[in-house]
């Protein structure tokens, strides 16, 4: 039974809980025997952006250890095996060119979404 | 057998938020058998006279548009656009029953 | 019998998808469909039995009167009709989810559990629907 995740809203409670929570419970799904793969639309299509850096959260003399690594959370999922695509659409909508992505990102167009879909028996929209 | 989506839109459309319906046409245009149900705010886009032009773009491709009965009265919905049906939340169970892929939106 | 699975992650009390939710599980119970409810992030909180309701001074209602919601009760509720209906349910809350938010005491019948939880109750179901927030 293959999963399809989609992920649209991106940074949502990321500092909060050190994570993004959707990829966080893909990780832990796909640890569970489920092959499930991710779509990234929307803003989180800025996921697959290098560079990204959330250290420095500070509250009173509180200093966060462990800020979220996005980009580290998604190549462990591409080297675990899992499809990591993102609409190019909505990379351009975003000024994110192709050089500024991590490697091992799909692009795919919109009008591809048909056939992506079809390839999944559960398709969950977070 | 054709594939079978259920697309349940929730927040009231903005003029970025079209994702579900670029998803919802593609597949209908694929062939897939897609219905699309309104819930919540997605339930203002069923007044009559309302502007929502994307759900006329999604009926002239066939797709049926539901709106949940609740919602409209919450709303005080009273008259509905002639392409939307209204219908019970139970719909949406029969349609999980039956293994339509289903899509929160 | 067909048993639907459903993830909820909105916290009570902040988005209209609870109250859809609850309406959605209601009417599956209802149908004689069993039910899995898979609790992740702020709708750990949901079968908390320390929320209390209160008084409404803006409408004049004591607490009596405004017989305010506690989403606690909902899920009693819908506990006592699978019972009724002899149906399943089962309402698993993300346990990392319930250590952040020190959701931990809830209602008789909730279980503490994770995704490898969902991941299981997903393949026990027939369908799957994930009712995400914003």
């Amino acid at each position: 039974m293959r999963v399809l995740q989609i992920i649209e809203p991106a940074y949502r409670a990321t500092l909060e809980e050190q994570d993004d929570t959707v990829l966080w419970f893909t990780r832990a799904i796909r640890a569970a025997g489920a092959p499930a793969d991710v779509l990234l639309c929307g803003t989180a299509v800025n996921y697959t952006v290098r560079g990204q850096d959330a250290e420095g959260f500070q509250v009173g003399g509180w200093t966060q250890q462990h800020p979220p690594a996005i980009e580290h959370d998604l190549t462990k999922l591409i080297e675990s095996g899992a499809r990591v695509a993102v609409l190019a659409e909505d990379l351009a909508e975003r000024g994110i060119a192709a050089e500024a992505m991590l490697p091992g990102v799909e692009v795919l167009s919109r009008r591809s979404l048909g056939g992506l879909c079809a390839q999944y028996q559960r398709i969950w929209k977070w | 057998m054709r594939p079978n989506y259920l697309f349940i839109q929730s927040s009231g459309a903005g003029p970025h938020d079209d994702f579900a319906g670029t998803l919802a046409a593609a597949l209908a245009h694929d062939g897939a058998r897609v219905t699309l149900l309104l819930v919540q705010n997605g339930a203002l886009a069923a007044r009559r006279g309302a502007r929502a032009p994307q759900l006329d773009a999604l009926t002239a491709a066939g797709v049926p548009v539901l709106a949940d009965e609740f919602a409209l009265r919450e709303r005080g919905i009273a008259e509905v656009a002639p392409n939307i049906a209204p219908t019970g939340i139970d719909t949406l169970v029969g349609a999980l029953a039956s293994g339509a892929k289903a899509l929160w939106n | 019998m067909s048993t639907l699975t459903f993830l909820l992650m909105d916290a009570p009390y902040e988005q209209a998808r609870t109250s859809t939710a609850f309406r959605l599980i209601d009417a599956a119970l209802r149908r004689g469909v069993g039910v899995r409810v898979f609790a992740y992030e702020g709708a750990v909180s949901l079968p908390m039995t320390s929320q209390k309701p209160h008084a409404n001074a803006v409408h004049g209602r004591t607490l009596e009167e405004e017989a305010h919601p506690t989403p606690h009760a909902w899920v009693g509720s819908l506990i006592e009709l699978a019972k009724s209906k002899g149906v399943s349910f089962d309402w698993v809350n993300c346990g990392l989810c319930v250590d952040d938010r020190g959701a931990n005491d809830v209602v008789e019948g909730v279980r503490r559990g994770s995704p490898a939880d969902f991941w299981k109750m997903n393949l026990e179901s027939v369908n799957t629907l994930v009712i995400p927030t914003r």
